[in-house]
């Protein structure tokens, strides 16, 4: 098997369409492809910046859209403050701005209607962002499909899409959010108030009407590490976790 | 494409920006990454295989595998995330080695790497001998840490990193050059920084 040299660049130029903050820290940006492409949830793009001397640099970004969602790709990309794109999205980034994008990327931490579940979504923080994708493709194509996001933030103002999903939660249609908040008091009373642990795993689980399927994880190293523990720890087989990390 | 508003204030000094391939950056620490949950392999468990298709040359356990000539590499290496970090130390048994204790000459073009969590890895068998790879078992003088791939890790450090596969069990050699975890998934069948060979679709 020999790969097919591509017969034009794989870079396409994007535009920004759109800008909302969603946490102080995080924001989307909605991106429309001049080569538009259908992803699979979980998937991620490549971005890549030019200096005017040629120096580039690039970095992936889970995608948070639905495949079917429509009006551009969103991004929702976490300000690091020793970073060198990501800043650069938060201060400079404006509506109608051509950025370089690549994909899209990634044929694991993927999860189509046909993959089943019910699946177990953990996320830490900005890991949130392709179990994003995750649950609303299910929304969108397959409300049968049941679903618990067991997602750990630092506080209530920092829960990325938090309205979106607690209206979904409210729905009752087989989607089950758990919120756990590691340095405040949980604000729901089925929410947690500490790190993500084998105990809270095994409460997430049985909401879901059968053993999960599959198990998604994403977050930072420490994150992965700990919440993929707990989820054997809680019973959950390693075959079907997958895990994505970010950071060092 | 120049990007509006984006200046180059983190181009590395020429000396070191020679040492980073294209679409890398430069990285202090030691980023961890794994499709699944990290493996705990004891070394009274621990085993290595060489074969040919299915068919078993030669098994170590771990006494007998630390048993073997030990070399050091000290090499830069470079993750397809697009971090490169430099002179990382490892210790271990160079696959030439491996290869003579078993008495063998590499018998196909071809390997597969094989690891105790079902991953797998394809490499030119080219590669991996005549001093270009090892199976490390240390790394800055100590035992490789499980996130880390540890109690032993393929190094190959010309290519991608995720060809250095993590908790290393065994080498396949194979007639054809059969995709591995990854390359089934959309990466590269060799992976060449240099050439910037990320995705399947780079020539």
């Amino acid at each position: 098997m020999t790969a097919e040299p591509s017969p034009q660049s794989p870079w396409q130029a994007a535009t920004i369409t759109r800008i909302e903050k969603r946490t102080p820290r995080v924001t989307s940006f909605w991106f429309q492809p001049s080569r538009p492409f259908t992803h699979l949830a979980g998937q991620h793009v490549d971005i890549r910046l030019t200096a005017p001397d040629g120096y580039q640099a690039r970095r992936s970004y889970s995608i948070a859209s639905a495949p079917e969602a429509g009006g551009g790709v969103e991004l929702a990309i976490e300000r690091l403050d020793d970073g060198e794109v990501s800043p650069f999205f938060h201060d400079v980034a404006a509506v109608g701005d051509e950025i370089e994008l690549r994909g899209p990327l990634g044929g694991h931490f993927i999860w189509e209607e046909g993959d089943g579940g019910p699946i177990l979504l953990v996320g830490g923080g900005s890991g949130v962002v392709p179990l994003m994708a995750m649950v609303r493709h299910r929304t969108l194509r397959n409300k049968a499909v049941p679903v618990a996001l067991v997602f750990s933030a630092r506080i209530w103002d920092e829960v990325i899409f938090r309205d979106e999903l607690i209206g979904l939660d409210d729905r009752l249609d087989g989607f089950n959010l758990v919120l756990t908040l590691t340095r405040e008091p949980a604000r729901r009373p089925s929410d947690y108030s500490r790190r993500v642990d084998a105990r809270m795993i095994v409460q997430a689980a049985e909401r879901l009407p059968k053993a999960p399927r599959l198990a998604y994880v994403c977050g930072s190293n420490p994150f992965v590490s700990a919440a993929a523990d707990a989820l054997i720890g809680a019973g959950v087989p390693a075959e079907i976790i997958r895990t994505e990390r970010y950071g060092v | 494409m120049v990007t509006r508003g984006f200046f180059s204030g983190r181009r590395p000094p020429s000396d070191t920006d020679a040492r980073i391939p294209p679409g890398q950056y430069l990285e202090q620490g030691f980023p961890v990454l794994s499709a699944g949950p990290t493996p705990r392999v004891r070394t009274e468990d621990w085993s290595f295989t060489l074969k040919q298709g299915p068919k078993p040359i030669k098994k170590w356990n771990w006494a007998e595998f630390n048993a073997l000539p030990q070399s050091k590499m000290t090499r830069d290496i470079h993750c397809v995330t697009a971090w490169t970090k430099f002179n990382t130390p490892w210790q271990g048994v160079m696959i030439d080695d491996i290869l003579a204790d078993a008495g063998i000459e590499p018998p196909t073009a071809y390997t597969l790497a094989l690891s105790f969590d079902g991953y797998s890895t394809n490499v030119p068998t080219k590669d991996l001998v005549t001093g270009k790879a090892m199976v490390a078992l240390l790394y800055e003088g100590k035992a490789i840490t499980p996130d880390h791939g540890g109690p032993a890790r393929l190094l190959v450090p010309h290519l991608y990193f995720w060809k250095s596969a993590k908790w290393v069990n065994g080498l396949q050699f194979t007639e054809r050059d059969e995709p591995g975890f990854w390359e089934l998934r959309g990466y590269h069948m060799y992976g060449d920084p240099w050439r910037e060979q990320r995705y399947s679709s780079d020539p």
